[in-house]
């Protein structure tokens, strides 16, 4: 009783703080630097390189933001936060955005007071194990150990799972990504799980990746995307718009190298409503009708940022699976630009 | 023939002892080879230490230094072991975090003029002059590491000159109590008032100072040593405070001494670290920008000035009471008592446990990564977080375990010396 209380205290004091500073574009021009939230440090969505400048697939999207607002995909200052923090530090408005690989849940966007602007990254938790197991399904680990990150959601959906299937397990708690690592190649546990797009990142860097494989089992629905306040629906439409101008240009095969050529003017109107060079729809958003121009030649379109950070053709090597567009079999779908 | 008997009429020379009976022998026949157990457990000892030295020697003993990713290291056959192409790669990022390369000059030269600054306090055959510099150099490191105007940091530095002579002044007015509250009051303020308002005044018309930067940008040891030193600093006289209020006899400084060092003795750390990063934010007006370093930095060093507290509280324990008596029987007034007689030999007494506290402090400090700050311990999971360093784990925890262990092995030997310097046993 007494601790709901206190939430809720807090939770108050929360709400009238996000009231107060209602209008968070505007405090983001007065800055002239948006504040978001990224990952302490996240293969391919989130780290800074040798010179301390932030890249991945999450700090792309902080970089369109800045890039629609501010004209400058460098204006961004990234406050690492770990997964402890980063739902304060959103609420208090430390941070005007989160883009911290989090996922979308009913209690974060219901209770916590949160808007999701959209779905960065469709991910699902998976299985690692050794190729000499031979092991092919995730109906298969009656009786394994697993290496398994503590109080996340990963741990429920394993429990879960397993009970569903009526099999049993040995968890081997641990707390870092690093640390199961370690812990799955020393062979402290016969399974490693945890999102698919980690054990891939995982998997990439053994000496031997090709002795380790993924399960095709996927139990979990993990949607990843950035988040803003509730209760300031014109900065949560900029941010929502921001990753929807990225996906839209992928369809619409708008990248950073056509972007400036295009927004001269087309024959698809779609692209010049977008693009600005028909209509006033940056306008309608507070922005100046070359937004989504910067947008796009900030990093790239959806595709393009994918493919950089995580895609094929990175270290890490996701395959676009539901991260490809509707058109191609994928989840990425937008509502038009009308 | 009559037998004469020997006698000898000179002195021999003093020989050395047998070579079984000293250096290195002797004490090897004493210590490891005593009797046939010991000789086998020494030499097993031996085999085993030497073993795992040349495994760690060949693992570490790689031309790794100039590779600039992990799968590069792993590439190269002729790299079996370490990597150490990430400290390479990443000392910068290490030692200064995100603090702008061409800018890096002043934390260097901010920890240099620390060493100057403290030597005087270690050291006491040093010119006592210089204590000077180790009183003016806290102003001195804020304006290097943070930047920004000179007259912030010179401003609150005058509020004592101003404290001072308004109780030089008033002393001869109204008497000792209330020039100290008048002059204290004062001095308050100016720093909340006053400093911001004359400094934005001076910096319009004399521009003086380096080029700001944020905390944010802080990390690495850099802010390791930061937080580190500056709890350090103040937590002693601080702790020293609490310590004699606990011990006073009078009633709202004892109670307020007791529950201050309670209640914050009796929470971990980590929830005090929380409180400054998430809590106290719902509890500021929006808008206020106060800084996280230094929420941190008060934090760290109420929860070291709680613990100090009772180290000292050990020293002052620790004296016969006849100590006391004799200092007052010689008139001398609580003060001046603490200060000629009882503190130096509490403190004494406690330096073991004193440096203890300084060494666990300074290693609490890898804490702050639990929130988000980037100190070592949470650049490790940046660094591994990059695509070309994910995987790489002992390197980089080795390097900050060595960094570490070279500052707080420099400490723990400095209390052995100033025990012994102090030491008025025979």
């Amino acid at each position: 009783m007494k601790k709901s209380v206190l939430l809720g205290t807090i939770a108050a004091v929360g709400v009238m703080a996000g009231v107060a500073s209602a209008g968070t574009l505007d405090d983001v021009k007065a800055n002239g630097v948006l504040k978001c939230g990224v990952s302490t440090g996240l293969v391919g969505f989130a780290a800074p390189d040798a010179n301390g400048n932030w890249e991945g697939f999450d700090v792309g999207i902080c970089r369109a933001v800045a890039a629609a607002v501010l004209g400058d995909s460098d204006a961004v200052q990234f406050v690492p936060l770990s997964s402890k923090v980063r739902f304060t530090a959103l609420s208090s408005g430390e941070i005007d955005m989160l883009a911290r690989n989090t996922t979308w849940t009913f209690s974060r966007d219901v209770d916590l007071g949160f808007t999701f602007t959209g779905v960065n990254y469709y991910d699902g938790q998976g299985f690692m194990v050794r190729k000499d197991l031979g092991v092919a399904s995730a109906t298969e680990l009656d009786g394994a150990t697993i290496c398994i990150t503590t109080g996340t959601t990963t741990e429920l959906n394993l429990a879960d799972y397993f009970r569903v299937n009526g099999m049993s397990y040995e968890p081997v708690p641990i707390e870092t990504n690093a640390e199961a690592q370690q812990q799955y190649l020393s062979g402290a546990c016969d399974v490693f799980t945890t999102d698919a797009s980690a054990l891939a990142a995982t998997r990439a860097t053994f000496e031997n990746p090709d002795e380790h494989m993924l399960l095709p089992e996927i139990v979990s629905k993990e949607p990843l995307g950035p988040l803003v306040r509730e209760g300031d629906e014109p900065w949560g439409d900029i941010v929502r718009w921001t990753l929807n101008a990225l996906i839209t240009a992928e369809e619409l095969g708008v990248t950073q190298a056509n972007v400036a050529e295009m927004a001269k003017g087309t024959d698809n109107p779609e692209i010049n409503r977008m693009l600005g060079s028909e209509g006033d729809l940056g306008g309608m958003l507070g922005l100046d009708s070359d937004w989504a121009v910067r947008v796009i030649a900030a990093g790239g379109n959806y595709g393009e940022l994918f493919e950089s950070n995580i895609g094929e053709t990175s270290v890490i090597g996701l395959s676009r699976g539901l991260n490809a567009l509707w058109t191609q079999g994928g989840l990425i779908y937008t509502p038009p630009f009308r | 023939m009559k037998m004469e008997p020997f006698v000898r009429t000179e002195m021999l020379s003093e020989q050395p002892a047998p070579l079984g009976e000293t250096g290195v022998l002797k004490w090897m026949r004493e210590n490891l080879f005593s009797s046939i157990l010991n000789s086998i457990i020494s030499i097993l000892a031996l085999v085993a230490i030497i073993l795992a030295f040349m495994v760690l020697m060949s693992w570490a003993m790689q031309p790794s230094w100039a590779s600039t990713s992990l799968s590069q290291c792993q590439d190269d056959p002729a790299i079996t072991g370490a990597c150490w192409g990430v400290i390479n790669n990443r000392f910068n990022q290490l030692m200064f975090g995100f603090y702008p390369r061409v800018e890096q000059w002043r934390p260097t030269l901010a920890f240099i003029l620390m060493l100057v600054a403290v030597a005087p306090v270690l050291f006491n055959n040093l010119p006592r002059k210089m204590m000077w510099f180790s009183v003016v150099y806290p102003f001195l490191a804020v304006i290097l590491l943070w930047g920004g105007t000179i007259w912030g940091p010179l401003l609150v530095l005058a509020g004592f000159a101003i404290g001072f002579i308004l109780f030089k002044v008033l002393f001869g007015i109204v008497g000792n109590l209330a020039a100290m509250l008048i002059a204290v009051f004062a001095t308050l303020l100016w720093w909340l008032y006053g400093v911001s308002m004359v400094a934005e005044v001076l910096s319009g018309i004399i521009p003086i100072g380096l080029e700001p930067i944020e905390s944010s940008k802080f990390g690495g040891f850099m802010l390791s040593i930061t937080i580190g030193v500056s709890g350090i600093a103040l937590s002693l006289p601080i702790g020293i405070m609490l310590a004699l209020g606990r011990q006073s006899d009078m009633f709202i400084i004892k109670t307020l001494s007791v529950g201050f060092i309670e209640l914050i003795r009796g929470v971990p750390l980590i929830t005090l670290l929380f409180v400054a990063s998430v809590l106290l934010n719902f509890f500021l007006p929006p808008g206020t920008d106060f800084d996280l370093i230094l929420r941190v930095i008060i934090m760290v060093t109420i929860f070291a000035s709680a613990y100090m507290a009772e180290v000292i509280r050990g020293g002052l324990a620790a004296l016969p009471s006849g100590q006391y008596e004799a200092a007052d029987a010689l008139g001398l007034d609580y003060w001046q008592s603490m200060r000629l007689i009882i503190m130096p030999q509490a403190l004494k007494i406690s330096i073991p446990g004193i440096v203890g506290n300084f060494i666990g402090l300074f290693k609490d400090t890898t804490l702050v990564s639990i929130i988000g700050l980037l100190d070592p311990v949470g650049l490790i999971v940046t660094i591994q977080g990059s695509s070309d360093w994910n995987g790489i784990v002992w390197e980089l925890f080795l390097f900050v375990a060595m960094m570490f262990w070279i500052f707080t092995f420099t400490m723990s030997r400095y209390s052995m010396y100033l025990e012994n310097k102090l030491k008025t046993t025979h």
